[in-house]
């Protein structure tokens, strides 16, 4: 790896997106209007909004990520500047590292607006504070991008890649007790939540509403999170072949 | 036998998924420091043999080694320059933050990237579209751009899959010009083409066909042991006598 290339492809991702400026206003701004949407779906229930919003703080930021994510390394893939680039003097962590650290920063500014406007805008208050809220919100970004960057592998074309949300994501989303609290559910769906990482993001929301303390729960969500991120990379980097 | 400055494919073998064979048994030994045309009908085997000797695709048999290493070794990899079939082209960035990333990425220390890439803007006549992004250029901008690519780190080996289709024949001149001249300067060219008339402009020739090796030499070899005046013709006569 080199520290050089790594950065030099950090930046090429994220001169791409400024040409792209619909796409920056998609995931910047989508988020915030759908949130905003829901407050007025809860008009009659402050106290409900209050505990679903930083729910969806913790799910927003991965599915997006993981959208964009995914479809940019594929695009990668079809192009042919992948292959471009594995035949030249880089290393696939070059690659990978530089797709994640572009992504994630993206995934910094976005998860930052959304919490910003969540807890101004939406008046939403959790206990935890705005940079408990901030930093999951985040490592769900993060999670969302190196889980789009393995799942890139598995498709062959654009519309595959989006249609990969509905099996991969959607059934974390169901069983993340967002729409029933995981006590209440079947025991093999309580056991299914336990191994999906977006359990441990929303549950991280969860911790940061109603504790004023950095939890020992927190943090190990927030250990989940990370570290399912790191190995998705480490996948993602032996599905990048040098030779076909 | 050592071939320092060529390159020696020995039984080289293709099979997709254990079954579909893109190459078969081919052999051939081809000298360095010329331009060196792969030549064949698509479906040939043209692009298959290309990324095996950019290292891209894995050979199922056989051995390629350029310049006394193995194809797709690393020390290959700081010598070559690829140009991908496909666009292989950032569409979303302009012309120049394509040629300066891959000058990036192709090891070119800082302070002489913007020289290379000011270099290979006048080598493609890209200059006036610097700033355009390549999704505003026309396909044979595009294909100029790639070619821009592969050739910004000066590499010893270039590989070109296709390089002028869809170009306009005043451009297609002025690529062949610049092939001669780098190969002139010592440089080896590996151009793939099923344009035959392409081919008598290359010094040696091999033509492939249902990704078996027709034929190798020189085009006036080939015409001389044909009987015939021109590539195509002798395309025609050895696939007429293979059958």
């Amino acid at each position: 790896m080199n520290p050089r290339r790594t950065l030099a492809t950090a930046v090429r991702v994220l001169r791409q997106l400024r040409h792209d400026p619909r796409t920056v206003a998609l995931i910047m701004v989508v988020p915030c209007v759908l949130l905003i949407i829901l407050k007025y779906a809860f008009y009659n229930n402050a106290v409900a909004f209050n505990n679903v919003a930083p729910m969806i703080l913790g799910i927003f930021p991965l599915l997006m990520m993981f959208l964009v994510t995914s479809i940019a390394t594929l695009r990668e893939r079809t192009s042919g500047t992948l292959d471009r680039l594995m035949t030249m003097p880089i290393s696939k962590l070059d690659f990978l590292f530089g797709y994640a650290l572009a992504f994630s920063l993206v995934g910094l500014v976005q998860a930052s607006l959304v919490s910003l406007v969540t807890l101004g805008f939406l008046s939403v208050t959790v206990l935890g504070g705005t940079l408990a809220l901030i930093v999951a919100a985040v490592a769900a970004a993060i999670l969302g991008t190196s889980l789009g960057l393995l799942v890139s592998a598995f498709a062959t074309s654009e519309f595959q890649a989006v249609e990969l949300v509905m099996p991969i994501l959607m059934p974390q989303v169901l069983v993340c007790g967002l729409f029933v609290a995981r006590d209440q559910m079947a025991t093999f769906l309580q056991r299914l939540a336990d191994v999906f990482p977006l359990t441990y993001s929303v549950d991280a929301m969860k911790q940061v509403t109603t504790h004023s303390q950095w939890t020992g729960e927190l943090k190990r969500d927030l250990c989940v999170v990370l570290g399912v991120a790191a190995a998705a990379l480490v996948l993602g980097s032996i599905t990048i072949r040098r030779q076909e | 036998m050592l071939m320092a400055n060529g390159i020696l494919l020995t039984h080289v073998g293709v099979t997709f998924d254990h079954y579909q064979t893109a190459l078969e048994d081919i052999s051939v030994a081809l000298d360095g420091g010329q331009i060196i045309g792969i030549i064949g009908p698509s479906g040939a085997g043209k692009t298959t043999l290309i990324r095996a000797l950019v290292g891209r695709q894995r050979i199922t048999s056989g051995s390629i080694d350029i310049f006394d290493h193995p194809a797709g070794s690393a020390q290959l990899r700081r010598q070559l320059g690829y140009m991908t079939q496909g666009a292989g082209t950032y569409s979303d960035l302009t012309v120049a933050e394509n040629l300066r990333y891959f000058a990036t990425m192709a090891n070119i220390p800082r302070r002489r990237i913007t020289a290379a890439v000011e270099r290979v803007l006048t080598t493609t006549e890209l200059s006036p579209h610097a700033d355009r992004l390549i999704a505003q250029l026309s396909g044979g901008q595009r294909q100029r751009v790639s070619l821009g690519i592969a050739l910004i780190a000066k590499p010893k080996l270039l590989i070109l899959d296709e390089p002028t289709v869809g170009l306009d024949p005043v451009l297609r001149a002025s690529l062949w010009q610049l092939f001669e001249q780098l190969a002139a300067s010592g440089t080896t060219l590996i151009v793939s083409s099923h344009v035959m008339d392409e081919a008598s402009r290359c010094h040696d020739l091999v033509l492939l066909r249902d990704g078996r090796l027709l034929a190798h030499g020189t085009p006036q070899q080939l015409c001389q042991q044909t009987g015939t005046t021109g590539v195509e013709a002798a395309f025609l006569k050895l696939v007429g006598a293979a059958k």
